[in-house]
């Protein structure tokens, strides 16, 4: 996408200065998955992988559904089987479709120290423009999902794009196009929160009681948003966090650590300037020389 | 002065303790260069030194190994002379009086003072620390081995250990600039009686004491010939 003049800027990593944002009134987008409606047929995948023209190494049974295994560089997203019981013990198969949650507070933009490695468009998206990306992995540390992968051969850090080069031009996600029973929306975040709710109160109305919608608040909400059955719990679902936020060990890094160390840094050689002009070096005086030239030539004499 | 063309001098570092000195002095100041370019966005662009992010990316956790490796030689050549003793604190005491170089009633020094020892120290914890965070967070070969939360914690370690390791750094080339002659005791490894006197008292009295050349007191070395030559 940097080919393009995206001048929609709301976000851009390692810059402290205001990047291109002239487009800024742009509506807020959301995919949203509704993991009810999903039957588990991998055509998103198999869609990303065609849009994105993304090619992962076939790789070997790991006793799961999960194919591949788990996300890569190539592999953007991917479908994520949970056999879970519920108390009364009925079984129930969750499916959820993993992949960048583009979150609102992106914490792989504010861990990322390549300027423009990382960018966020006015319409909610988060973007890894790739030849900004030195391949440091810090982006790693700072999703609270796991997203991003470094790829080992160009070591560069992919995600999935939500197609933003779709959306750009009015095109919805390949996946969401790609979906045959509309588990997969996409939309402005308003209408997308709007039509979870009736499905969230539809789910109720079928004995989910729990139903709900994930938007984490811990991370500003995402442009990426599940309906749960079983909103309660979202851990059950493959492990997608409770209560994500940013680390708060990358909240110090980041937000604390770095503004005081360069204070630090500029005190400590300011102060040792400053000593250099009131105090100025020291030197050897001609008593100290003389006075070692006694101890030598006392040595000497006893000797 | 007279009958003497120039005083002798004394060993203060072997050639060995100052190439290795000066392999860890290059490395160190890489590492700040690439390292701070990672750390602050308004250090960016010294990433430019190196080729670029991604090398720079690739360079730094090479030259920190390269590093590590030569400080483990200046442990073993350095440990001895900066064990602390009791006098330390005593010179740590009459610091406000050694920092405006007024030096008269300082304690004696021996070969190094409690404030190099300080540097050496503090080197030789933050090294190590800076070596094991630094495997944590080298993603190409060790990111499989640790936990992304491991290595969340690795880095604001590494960071914050850099900064302290920078700023021990920039006392320590500023008390070398400070102090006239330090420079020179260790790109040419030697220093006059007159500087000795002044600075390691304690260290000079040893080494007229056993009739040593230094850096050791007794290290009876072929430069023993050489003090010989310089009082011709």
């Amino acid at each position: 996408m940097s080919d393009l003049q995206s001048q929609d800027y709301i976000r851009r990593s390692a810059s402290t200065l205001t990047p291109p944002s002239i487009r800024r009134y742009e509506d807020q987008v959301a995919k949203l998955i509704d993991v009810s409606r999903c039957i588990g047929c991998k055509a998103c995948q198999a869609a990303c992988m065609e849009w994105n023209n993304l090619r992962t190494e076939v790789g070997t049974f790991e006793g799961s559904y999960d194919n591949p295994s788990d996300l890569g560089p190539s592999t953007w997203t991917l479908m994520r089987f949970t056999e879970w019981e519920d108390q009364k013990g009925n079984l129930e198969w969750l499916i959820r479709k993993d992949g960048c949650m583009h979150c609102e507070d992106p914490g792989c933009l504010k861990a990322c120290p390549a300027p423009g490695a990382i960018v966020q468009y006015a319409n909610g998206i988060v973007d890894f423009i790739s030849e900004n990306c030195i391949g440091c992995g810090y982006c790693v540390k700072g999703c609270p999902f796991d997203i991003p992968r470094i790829d080992p051969v160009d070591h560069k850090s992919y995600k999935c794009t939500l197609c933003s080069d779709r959306v750009g031009v009015g095109l919805e996600p390949a996946c969401v196009k790609a979906c045959p029973t509309g588990a997969i929306m996409f939309g402005s975040k308003t209408d997308m929160t709007r039509w979870a709710g009736e499905r969230v109160e539809e789910l109720k109305s079928r004995g989910f009681e729990k139903a709900g919608l994930y938007d984490p608040p811990g991370v500003g909400g995402t442009h990426v948003m599940y309906v749960l059955n079983h909103a309660d719990t979202p851990s059950i679902y493959a492990g997608l966090p409770d209560r994500p936020t940013i680390s708060p060990v990358v909240e110090v890094w980041k937000g604390f650590l770095k503004p005081l160390a360069l204070a630090g840094l500029a005190f400590t050689a300011v102060a040792g300037f400053f000593h250099w002009i009131v105090v100025g070096p020291n030197e050897v005086q001609p008593e100290d020389d003389e006075a070692a030239r006694q101890l030598l030539e006392s040595k000497e004499k006893s000797r | 002065m007279t009958g003497r063309t120039r005083p002798p001098s004394f060993v203060r570092h072997t050639t060995a303790a100052r190439v290795n000195h000066w392999i860890i002095g290059i490395c160190f100041v890489l590492l700040v260069l690439s390292g701070l370019s990672m750390f602050h966005p308004m250090l960016y662009f010294l990433s430019s030194l190196f080729g670029g992010g991604q090398w720079t990316r690739a360079a730094h956790p090479w030259i920190g190994v390269v590093l590590t490796v030569s400080y483990a030689g200046l442990i073993v050549q350095f440990w001895r002379d900066n064990q602390w003793r009791r006098d330390d604190l005593a010179w740590m005491g009459a610091i406000g009086r050694v920092i405006v170089n007024k030096e008269e009633g300082v304690p004696e020094v021996p070969r190094f003072n409690a404030g190099q020892k300080f540097v050496f120290w503090s080197m030789t914890l933050f090294v190590p620390v800076l070596f094991v965070t630094g495997l944590a967070i080298w993603e190409i070969y060790f990111a499989a081995y640790t936990t992304i939360e491991q290595q969340r914690i690795a880095t604001l370690i590494h960071s914050f250990v850099a900064i302290a390791a920078i700023i021990v750094w920039i006392i320590h080339v500023y008390a070398g600039i400070w102090v006239r002659g330090s420079m020179q005791a260790m790109t040419h490894g030697r220093v006059t009686p007159g500087w000795a006197w002044r600075h390691h008292r304690k260290w000079l009295r040893q080494l007229a004491a056993s009739d040593s050349r230094g850096p050791k007191p007794g290290a009876q070395t072929s430069s023993q010939t050489d003090l010989k030559g310089d009082r011709r």
